[in-house]
């Protein structure tokens, strides 16, 4: 109870601050800058945390990726050149991560250049498919839409303890098989299957959020517009792939790029679904990044910061190329 | 599920389900599309349902296989001369017949039992073969109670930590992005390109590649182990400055205009006549760090290094640290993390997917 | 006095030029109307007033004080937007009110001012409404108020009512012509409607590409248009011009002669004008003799509107150049038919190779010109 109390007076205290302070403080601005540079004071909280908390972390990464030891303080911390990225980079053979000086690193590339493919076109297809099932007259449908979305509220943690509880040995998955004559599966033990569940549990409780953006899309699709193709006697594939796709595009580029950045990120539901296991096989590039960095004594930062380097360039490169390509294509 | 309830009371359902708008009668693709999504309901709805229905279960029924659908707990009976109440069986008797009996003790593979309706006459010997545990459907409370006693006030605490950060972070951040796209949606200014792509270049930034540098900058400031370590790296989330952008640059720029020649102080055309115009898309922006905030799990992990500072994420996912799963407890603490956003759920639903509709990413 | 002076005012949104060079004097208590095409810079030269958008160079005063470089909200000038601009969260009263909260005016103050102008305008009992509630009517009557409250130097309205039907519009003409009558202060008025123009301004200025073409009554405008541009923007429906050129001129008068018709004998001093020339003929539909003699320019009907009281006969020379007569009344001609029209000598407009008037018989013809009108 004290909580509650403890909470409101932080409150009280947050809610009497403009009032109080912050108008006569933004008039005096006003009148000390002019109109024309309020804008600035407009943008400078904002813009101090983006710098303090975004920017400026990069360029420590990149000064953590070119030094070395486990000290947290960068200037603590000896220059070692491309060593970092040489150790990741050095490979006898390229195919076989077993013969690589980081083995894992290559694993979890491996494992990420799977995941990432398979989840955003799993992701994509079925929050699509949902989507069109939500935006027909039917019944019902803000239910159907609160349900789709729900799971995206859950946190990783619950979303994948929730999981681990169908899926373990005794769980109800196995409980279902039984029931219809079949042998239990140890679903998290076996690599593929471990694999599977990874990207289906990452894509149940993602996809509503997608589809809600779709959905969106599809309704500012203007009406009149599949009135006239009914007139025009179009088939119901040709009005989605001449109507629907063509002007849903604008929002499945957003989709797309968004799913990836946030496909590649996956880290939170695995780490506790499965900790990257069996052994490598669920073990993804953000995790390597967070096992280096704070969970493997002693805590290899510039190791971690030189794959997150790698991995930010990669994020980097496939947006650019998207939204290029998507540009070229609006104006051909 | 979806053949249950296509099952249940089939005439209305049908009626219901066959009746639309628009057109005169439902054809195959209406019949695709329903069953498509029950199915979907079915694949999203069960789990959170099966992990709610088994935080109701006693150890021992949680420990079955396979598992039951609803919780049972064998009943149990108080006897004379006995402090604890005992387990109530059913018992084959030689005869044929069945007799209830209250288990005293077992040995082996044979238990004592006593006859609760006539406790004078003393213990029978019964082989444990012939008896079956009397069970009804229950759902106990003995999870969550066995949660609060072992964790008690530090579940409290939890929760408070959550509920501040979540709080204070989404003020603070409904404030921050407002006011910069304020700033970047009403004004023609030198640099507003620049400060918003400075700002939209943050989402290309995965918060995990920069958590390293993210905990120095929190030490720096002598945050770690502070609530406020977790709350200030997240408040300018580049998310939440694009979607208000966007939404108001719907807000006519003759609002601004009339106000500024009502002797409007910029300040006062923001918290005055802007703010409260671009409601939905703030309350897009607050559901969003609220969920982000509450659910939040990395940083918390690296910078909330002592358990008094822990979020209910953490605490929740220390239950799996030892080498043993209490499910038990853990099941109950889900299901407690979870309820929070079911409520808000049920009551922002509607909010949330116009909110994102209406705010639009164009 | 609150009398406005615009001096060499230039704007320019980066390399475009949107008002070259402006000079305009507005006296205290007129309604001006700035009429044009859209995009002729019009509502820029009202923002540049209002001070919603900064001069690149010139003067802007009012009232004797030069403001170019005041604040839009320490002008003096209160503006009724084209989309009304009331605020949609608060209510009507709070609409009104919250210029006056600003400069931290006394709550009976604000009271009585918001009462006051509700009362003029009728809209007390829809105070504790929202826009949201209001009609189109009304919410123009709500933003005319916020004004008003404001007790202005000067009214600038940005077309305001280009969002109302037309049976309104002509209700709201007549209401903010009565309003500057009662009022008395000085307003300014964009539109790109001739017709608005001509009834509400006591002087119109005509714009094209941010240059003043003429500035004057609105009858002034009517009667003599001193380009062809004005003649052909101000009236209703717009002049019709023949090109031809001189025949002849001489001391008892000059001939016209189009392509394809009779020879035009204009009883009318020559003045400037030389045999040979090329120039423009306009007539307004309104100013036609219609007769069954032979006499005039041969017309063949292509379509004959009826409009009840007035009839509109559009037709063709028998050069194809299109012409259109107005007649008053019920007109039994059908299309196919060809009459004979006799442009009025005292109504034409004869205007040189540049588009520019060429006087005609000064002294004479501005007798004239009253009488001509219908």
């Amino acid at each position: 109870m004290s909580a509650a109390t403890r909470l409101t007076g932080a409150l009280a205290t947050l809610a009497a601050l403009p009032a109080r302070v912050v108008e006569p403080l933004m008039h005096g601005l006003q009148k000390l800058l002019g109109i024309k540079r309020m804008p600035w004071v407009f943008l400078i909280p904002n813009l101090t945390a983006v710098l303090l908390f975004s920017l400026l972390p990069v360029f420590i990464n990149i000064f953590y990726s070119v030094t070395g030891s486990d000290r947290l303080f960068p200037l603590d911390r000896p220059y070692v050149g491309a060593a970092n990225y040489e150790t990741l980079l050095d490979c006898r053979d390229y195919l076989d991560p077993s013969t690589c000086s980081r083995d894992l690193f290559w694993r979890a590339l491996g494992n990420t250049l799977l995941f990432v493919p398979v989840q955003v076109a799993a992701m994509i297809g079925i929050a699509l498919l949902t989507a069109i099932c939500l935006n027909r007259d039917i019944r019902g449908r803000g239910f159907f839409r609160g349900i789709f979305f729900f799971p995206v509220m859950l946190s990783p943690v619950v979303v994948a303890l929730t999981w681990q509880w169908i899926l373990q040995r005794n769980g109800a998955l196995n409980g279902l098989l039984t029931a219809i004559g079949l042998e239990p599966i140890n679903w998290l033990v076996l690599p593929d299957a471990a694999f599977f569940w990874s990207v289906f549990v990452t894509v149940w409780a993602h996809m509503g959020f997608f589809t809600i953006i779709l959905l969106a899309g599809l309704q500012s699709i203007p009406r009149d517009v599949y009135e006239a193709a009914k007139m025009d006697a179009a088939s119901p594939w040709r009005v989605f792939t001449r109507i629907t796709l063509p002007m849903l595009k604008p929002t499945l580029l957003v989709v797309f790029i968004l799913c990836v950045i946030r496909s590649v990120q996956t880290f939170d539901e695995l780490y506790v679904l499965t900790g990257g296991g069996p052994g490598s096989a669920t073990i993804l590039i953000v995790q390597f990044i967070y096992e280096t960095g704070f969970a493997i004594q002693p805590r290899n930062f510039g190791l971690a910061a030189a794959a997150s380097l790698l991995l930010g360039m990669v994020l980097l490169i496939f947006t650019l190329v998207q939204l290029r390509v998507a540009r070229g294509r609006s104006y051909g | 599920m979806a053949e249950l309830a296509a099952r249940g009371g089939h005439g209305s359902v049908l009626r219901f389900l066959t009746r639309r708008r628009g057109r005169i009668r439902a054809d195959w693709s209406d019949w695709a599309t329903y069953i498509y999504l029950f199915l979907g309901v079915a694949i999203m709805f069960a789990p959170v349902l099966w992990v709610a229905l088994s935080s109701f279960k006693t150890p021992a029924n949680l420990a079955e296989f396979p598992p039951t659908f609803l919780p049972y707990a064998t009943e149990t009976v108080t006897v004379e001369g006995y402090d604890e109440p005992l387990p109530l069986f059913e018992v084959r008797t030689e005869d044929g017949g069945t007799r209830l009996l209250a288990q005293v003790r077992r040995v082996g593979l044979r238990a004592q039992m006593i006859d609760p309706a006539d406790p004078e006459a003393g213990r029978i010997v019964v082989q444990v073969a012939d008896a079956e545990p009397v069970r009804r459907v229950l759902f106990t409370f003995g999870n969550y109670a066995r949660l609060l006693s072992t964790s008690g006030s530090e579940l409290w605490l939890f929760v408070y930590n959550s509920l501040f950060i979540t709080v204070a972070a989404t003020i603070i951040t409904l404030i921050m992005n407002s006011m910069a796209a304020f700033a970047l949606s009403k004004y023609r200014f030198r640099g507003n390109t620049v400060a918003l792509v400075a700002i939209l270049m943050t989402l290309m930034i995965p918060p995990t590649v920069v958590l390293v540098p993210t905990y120095l900058i929190v030490a720096q400031f002598g945050l770690v182990g502070n609530l406020w370590g977790v709350i200030l790296p997240t408040v300018a989330t580049p998310t939440g400055v694009f979607l208000l952008r966007q939404y108001m640059l719907t807000i006519p720029d003759e609002l601004i205009e009339a106000a500024r020649m009502d002797h409007a102080s910029e300040w006062r055309i923001y918290w005055r006549v802007v703010l409260p115009l671009s409601a939905p898309a703030l309350a897009v922006v607050a559901i969003f760090s609220i969920l982000s905030r509450w659910n939040d799990f990395l940083l918390p992990l690296v910078v909330l290094n002592r358990r008094e500072v822990y979020t209910l994420q953490l605490a929740l996912a220390s239950f799996q640290d030892e080498n043993q799963i209490h499910y038990d407890q853990l099941l109950a603490m889900t299901t407690l993390t979870a309820l929070p956003l079911a409520f808000a759920f049920i009551f922002l639903q509607r909010y949330i997917a116009s909110g994102i509709a209406s705010t639009g990413i164009k | 006095m609150a009398d406005l002076v615009l001096e060499k005012l230039r704007k320019s949104f980066g390399a475009v030029e949107v008002i070259p060079s402006l000079d305009l004097q507005i006296e205290d208590g007129e309604f001006v109307v700035f009429v044009g095409p859209s995009g002729c810079g019009k509502s820029t030269l009202l923002r540049l007033i209002a001070g919603l958008e900064e001069a690149t160079s010139g003067d802007i005063r009012i009232a004797g004080q030069s403001v170019v470089s005041v604040p839009a909200a320490d002008r003096g000038v209160a503006m009724v937007f084209q989309s009304y601009a009331l605020y949609p969260h608060m209510t009507v009263r709070e609409n009104l009110s919250f210029g006056l909260e600003n400069i931290r005016m006394s709550r009976e103050e604000i009271a009585r001012r918001v009462e006051a102008a509700a009362k003029m305008l009728q809209i007390e009992e829809l105070l504790e409404r929202r826009p949201k509630q209001l009609s189109g009517g009304q919410r123009q009557r709500v933003a005319i108020g916020r004004a008003i409250t404001r007790d202005p130097k000067i009214f600038l309205f940005d077309e305001p009512l280009s969002n109302l039907d037309a049976e309104l519009r002509v209700l709201m003409r007549v209401e903010i012509t009565n309003l500057h009558e009662r009022l008395g202060n000085t307003m300014i008025y964009v539109t790109h409607d001739q017709i608005e123009a001509m009834t509400m301004a006591d002087k119109i200025v005509v714009l094209r590409k941010g240059v003043i073409e003429q500035v004057g009554a609105p009858l002034e405008l009517y009667n003599r248009p001193c380009n062809m541009f004005v003649a052909g923007f101000i009236g209703s429906p717009r002049m019709n011009f023949v090109s031809g050129a001189i025949a002849e001129a001489t001391e008892a008068g000059i001939t016209f002669q189009a392509p394809h018709l009779p020879p035009l004998g204009v009883p009318a001093m020559a003045g400037k004008v030389r045999a040979g020339e090329q120039v423009t003929l306009g007539i307004r539909p309104e100013h036609f003799v219609l007769s069954n003699d032979g006499n005039g320019w041969p017309l063949q009907i292509t379509i004959a509107e009826q409009h009840g009281a007035n009839s509109y006969l559009h037709c063709t020379t028998p050069g194809g150049a299109p012409i259109l007569i107005h007649e008053a009344g019920q007109s039994r001609i059908g299309r196919g038919d060809v009459l004979f029209a006799q442009p009025r000598m005292d109504q034409l407009h004869l205007f040189d190779a540049e588009g520019r008037r060429i006087e005609l018989g000064e002294s004479e013809a501005d007798g004239r010109l009253g009488a001509g009108l219908p």
